[in-house]
């Protein structure tokens, strides 16, 4: 694979702009595929993990039992997950997609569940006593209040995330992990380095946005943020 | 189901347990692989956390770097290690393990040094400890459920990615699963990915219990400490914080 390499070394540089010129509806195409991947993923991953998270909380005794069967499948190796899918679902994106989706519930869940717990026990028994019910103040009250951990948890989800849509380029999605297969399959480095640096880059646009997004979101929370 | 039983089949091949593509010797390759590299990156990572927890000295920097560390795929890690060495097989994958294994060390082992109680370093200083000793009596004990946790997310993420290192021609299990994919053959990668599941759960459970044995009873015998000890990374503990894992 990696023969005559001192050649290479001097005929293959870490990355060639003419190549990068003319693949750029490629690359656009590959990054917005990654985006795509990751989205999905995190918004089916929220839509599950919440309303977890918010049960867990509620009945502590789902808590344990829900932590194990997370941490489980957070502890298999991502390309193994894709693989056990693979007799089910084919080498499709629904196979891609549950994959990051299972990745993300575990940290997804544990961060509502902390969140939901540093919600002040005042600040509750307050809520009771003006009246609130159970599930408006819910949603009116702790929920909010637990926004700074779950977006915290959304973050690092959506690093993760954009870290292991990569991955899926082993069965035919991939979005810029695709780029890094082409790289490593043909020994070419510049879809390699052009893949990894556009992974990092939206990884850190993205961390950034939910950074700025939190700030605006919680205003009063602003100085310790 | 069918298919299940083609797998149990594989697994009951004897020739899927002999020579150099037998499971034996693969899975003899991996835990290999994967406890070198995390010695090393436990030597390498370990001290430098100590030291930027304990001086207080560029946590922040640090802390960013290795989050900038984790934005980079693994995938693209492992394949840029062989082109940057110009080399495959099992040089560029230790290597490659060892950088991916390096920042959630660094920076749980900081957090959790700079995490102490101020009150509690105080007193320790106030008992007439000094510095080397306020870190290793008080310090690293306390900080104990925090560094085991960097280095047990280390360690399965290790396991995990060894997987990949197949890739740039090294062995180890994930063998089954690129070999298998490249010729379609799912029940070899079934069984690879089988396998290194198996593997990559027990690391999980024997550095959970490893974590647990190192935490002191002290710590461990308050129920709301023992929990958080518990936590695979710094996630929840720090909201504010970003991603620390």
């Amino acid at each position: 694979m990696l023969r005559g390499l001192a050649v290479a070394a001097q005929a293959d540089p870490w990355i060639r702009w003419d190549w990068v010129a003319d693949h750029t509806d490629d690359i656009r195409e590959r990054l917005f595929q990654h985006v795509e991947l990751t989205v999905v993923a995190l918004v089916i991953g929220l839509v599950l993990a919440v309303p977890i998270g918010v049960a867990a909380w509620r009945w502590r005794a789902l808590y344990p039992p829900v932590l194990a069967v997370m941490g489980v499948i957070y502890s298999i190796p991502s390309l193994a997950l894709l693989v056990f899918l693979i007799p089910w679902t084919g080498l499709t994106t629904t196979t891609s997609e549950i994959m990051l989706v299972g990745y993300t519930l575990l940290i997804l869940i544990r961060n509502t569940v902390a969140g939901l717990d540093s919600v002040p026990a005042d600040v509750r028994e307050a809520a009771t006593g003006m009246g609130y019910s159970a599930n408006r103040q819910l949603l009116r009250i702790e929920l909010p209040l637990a926004l700074p951990a779950i977006i915290a948890g959304i973050r690092i989800t959506a690093v993760t995330t954009i870290g292991l849509v990569t991955i899926t380029a082993l069965i035919g999605q991939g979005g810029l992990g695709a780029l890094i297969y082409d790289g490593l399959l043909r020994d070419f480095r510049t879809p390699l380095v052009v893949g990894t640096l556009l992974t990092v880059a939206l990884a850190v646009v993205v961390d950034l946005g939910l950074a700025g997004a939190q700030r605006l979101l919680m205003p009063w929370n602003r100085r310790r943020a | 189901m069918e298919f299940l039983g083609d797998v149990a089949a594989w697994f009951s091949d004897p020739a899927n347990w002999q020579g150099e593509d037998g499971m034996p010797n693969r899975l003899q390759e991996h835990v290999a692989m994967c406890v070198a590299a995390l010695l090393t990156a436990m030597v390498l990572a370990l001290p430098v956390g100590l030291f930027l927890g304990h001086t207080g000295r560029a946590g922040a920097l640090a802390i960013n770097v290795s989050n900038l560390g984790r934005a980079v795929p693994s995938f693209a890690i492992i394949v840029l290690a062989a082109q940057w060495f110009e080399e495959i097989g099992a040089k560029p994958a230790f290597i490659a393990l060892v950088a991916l294994a390096i920042p959630p060390m660094v920076t749980n082992t900081l957090t959790a040094v700079a995490g102490v109680d101020p009150e509690v370093r105080e007193s320790a200083v106030g008992m007439g400890l000094t510095g080397v000793q306020v870190l290793t009596r008080v310090e690293v004990p306390m900080g104990m459920p925090l560094i085991m946790a960097g280095v047990r997310t280390s360690g399965v993420q290790i396991v995990a990615t060894a997987t990949l290192a197949a890739l740039v021609g090294w062995g180890g299990l994930g063998r089954y699963i690129i070999d298998g994919l490249a010729t379609r053959d799912f029940v070899e990668v079934f069984a690879g990915a089988l396998a290194v599941a198996i593997l990559s759960v027990t690391a999980e459970v024997s550095l959970g219990a490893l974590q647990r044995a190192l935490v002191p009873k002290g710590l461990a015998a308050d129920p709301s400490r023992a929990a958080r000890a518990g936590l695979a990374d710094t996630a929840a503990r720090n909201p504010g914080g970003g991603a620390v894992a």
